[in-house]
């Protein structure tokens, strides 16, 4: 016999006959008193090799919780394997019902989901593989937009104009308060960074030059984008995202309704028109950020900044400028959708989708600015 | 030719033969076998997460099946061409489980779109008829709300007016009184007979509530996920009266008889 007893629950065990034993289960039986485990019920057994039967005594059992049912439901895999006849009589009425809930043959067949760990190769060959379906379903994604712009410009697209109004008004107007303000403060600082190193030479007037060409030519474009990115394009993936959740998309399809003349199309263009707007008007504000600076920190006359700041810009740059933040808005529309329309069928799947369009957008935004700017350095504007 | 017409379905107005569904290698239903008639009200019953809703998806077109075919009035659904697929579905009218309504358009908006994008019919006269599919549910007054302004139950029923728009030849439901009060259930069982009694429309219902099979249901297949295929089908009321599959008696009597 041997026996183990703690300050709250305790087990021992008794045999009766050569071929049964008892386990008294006595106490509080519950998680926080650290109940006996089974390792010791399973030495017992190995200590006496005649067992045949197992019998319980809850006599002394005064409170018990889930840990004496995971203890009974390891008992009863151990009886198992050694062949041994588990007896549960001597259990509480409540303990057995719920044993024989959970018992396994109460349980859906052939539904286990093992998480076994690949090997190397094999991560290596899935991760590839996934990402050969991402780049077709991107490629299909893409394709599929150009016909809805096809059908768009021979006026057979279906959607609703009120549709693309809402969404001009959403991602255009509606955003120009936070446009101005970034915009401004990021000509502010253009200026103060660049007028710390020019007053050193006595060229603090060349601080119009720097805010002019980096806003209007790139900074007015990249700073819209980013700003749409966060705000449009992660809208546009909530809320496609959130109709995929409720099945609003569904419904679409089966009315023979395209999802992608319907819902994309509308978006694409709206950010498309809207977004050399913005830019503008963002390359508006970054000069006046730089003007605050040069006129109140650096007494520079104001005609003098406006004129230098005329004669620093080039044609060249707004139309640079205004073709990087078109670029911009279709792929900010596009990711936005994309991801939304790809978007799984619960609420962490909106997140994700809204959080991977916005990542997706500014990566895309960067790239393409390198693109661009490459370009152009190539054929010389 | 009449015995291969047979075999199609042709005097059926839904026939599913040896239908195979899951979601890539994952198959869920194997070798199923129905057929449905002109006016039933057909009911696809089984515990959660059998595949009920898969079925329903297949059935309208939102999911390949692995294998087999489904025959609406004849014609092959999913291998024919594009065309003909989507000519049958423009003959469905779908109530989803979530009601499915565009939420940003009004309950008026989101019955007219249907008739705006596949009748002829002027401004006005798709205001009648938007007022009419929503005065049949009992929504009159409500054309200007949008779906978040309105309770659950009305959304279903606003979402039965859409799927009628176009007075469809079969109606689909998918778990039509989840989430709805008892009464409001009951209300929306009435209004799926009345809608077949009167227009002769076929239903299709995806359900587990016992009270609406017995109380709308003339024909049905119960799918068994143990077995991933149908084992019963016929009359609800008939299977309850003469099943002898456990299964099936344990489910239609809530565990009581098995």
């Amino acid at each position: 016999m041997s026996t183990k007893s703690q300050n709250k629950s305790e087990m021992r065990f008794s045999h009766p006959s050569q071929d049964t034993l008892v386990v008294h289960i006595g106490g509080n039986w519950l998680l926080e008193t650290s109940p006996p485990s089974t390792e010791l019920l399973e030495s017992e057994i190995k200590s006496f090799k005649t067992t045949r039967t197992i019998n319980f005594d809850t006599k002394n059992l005064t409170n018990w919780d889930s840990s004496l049912l995971i203890f009974l439901s390891k008992a009863s895999e151990i009886c198992a394997q050694h062949n041994i006849n588990i007896q549960m009589e001597g259990i509480p009425q409540g303990v057995r019902k719920l044993l024989d809930l959970a018992s396994p043959n109460r349980q859906r067949k052939g539904i286990t989901r093992k998480t076994e760990k690949n090997s190397f190769l094999v991560r290596v060959a899935d991760t590839t593989g996934d990402f050969i379906r991402t780049s077709k379903e991107t490629l299909a994604f893409i394709g599929e937009a150009a016909l809805a712009f096809g059908k768009l410009l021979c006026g057979r697209a279906n959607f609703r104009r009120i549709d693309l109004i809402t969404v001009i008004q959403e991602s255009g107007a509606q955003a120009i308060p936070i446009v101005s303000l970034i915009s401004a403060l990021v000509g502010l600082i253009f200026a103060f960074v660049g007028a710390l190193q020019l007053k050193l030479f006595g060229a603090q007037i060349y601080v119009a030059d720097i805010v002019g060409i980096a806003m209007v030519r790139v900074m007015g474009a990249i700073m819209t984008g980013i700003i749409m990115a966060g705000r449009t394009g992660a809208s546009f993936a909530a809320q496609i995202g959130t109709m995929q959740v409720n099945e609003e998309v569904d419904a679409l399809k089966t009315l023979g309704i395209s999802p992608m003349e319907f819902l994309v199309l509308p978006r694409m263009l709206a950010l498309a028109l809207m977004m050399p707007l913005l830019c503008l008007y963002a390359d508006l504000m970054g000069i006046i950020g730089g003007m605050i600076v040069g006129v109140f920190m650096l007494d520079l006359n104001f005609m003098e900044y406006y004129n230098q700041t005329k004669s620093a810009i080039a044609l060249t740059h707004l139309w640079v400028g205004l073709f990087h933040s078109a670029v911009f808005g279709v792929l900010i529309a596009l990711c936005g959708c994309l991801k939304g329309m790809q978007c799984g069928r619960s609420a962490s799947a909106v997140g994700t989708a809204t959080t991977s369009a916005v990542v997706t957008s500014i990566v895309s935004i960067i790239v393409s600015t390198a693109i661009i700017t490459i370009v152009c350095e190539v054929i010389g504007i | 030719m009449d015995e291969k017409r047979r075999s199609t379905g042709q005097e059926a107005k839904i026939s599913v033969r040896d239908l195979d569904m899951g979601y890539g290698s994952f198959v869920l239903m194997r070798d199923m076998n129905f057929t449905v008639s002109k006016g039933d009200i057909f009911i696809i019953m089984g515990g959660s997460g059998c595949g009920k809703s898969t079925l329903l998806k297949v059935l309208i077109g939102l999911l390949e099946p692995l294998r087999g075919q489904i025959f609406y009035d004849g014609a092959n659904f999913w291998e024919g061409d594009a065309q003909q697929k989507d000519l049958i579905m423009r003959k469905f009218g779908i109530l989803y489980q979530s009601s499915a309504l565009w939420s940003s358009m009004t309950l008026a908006e989101n019955v007219a779109l249907p008739l705006e994008q596949y009748t002829n019919l002027s401004k006005s006269r798709i205001r009648e008829l938007v007022s009419l599919k929503l005065a049949l549910v009992g929504l009159a007054g409500f054309e200007e709300f949008y779906p978040s302004e309105i309770s659950g139950g009305m959304r279903k029923r606003a979402g039965l007016a859409r799927a009628m728009a176009l007075d469809p030849d079969i109606l689909f439901f998918d778990e039509p009184s989840a989430g709805l009060d008892p009464v409001s259930a009951r209300l929306l069982d009435d209004l799926i007979i009345e809608l077949r009694d009167s227009l002769g429309t076929t239903v299709v219902v995806v359900t587990h509530e016992l009270q609406s099979i017995f109380a709308i249901g003339n024909n049905s297949v119960f799918l068994d996920p143990d077995t991933k295929t149908i084992i019963a089908s016929g009359d609800p009321k008939q299977l309850l009266a003469e099943s002898k599959d456990p299964k099936v008696m344990s489910f239609l009597t809530r565990g009581e008889k098995t």
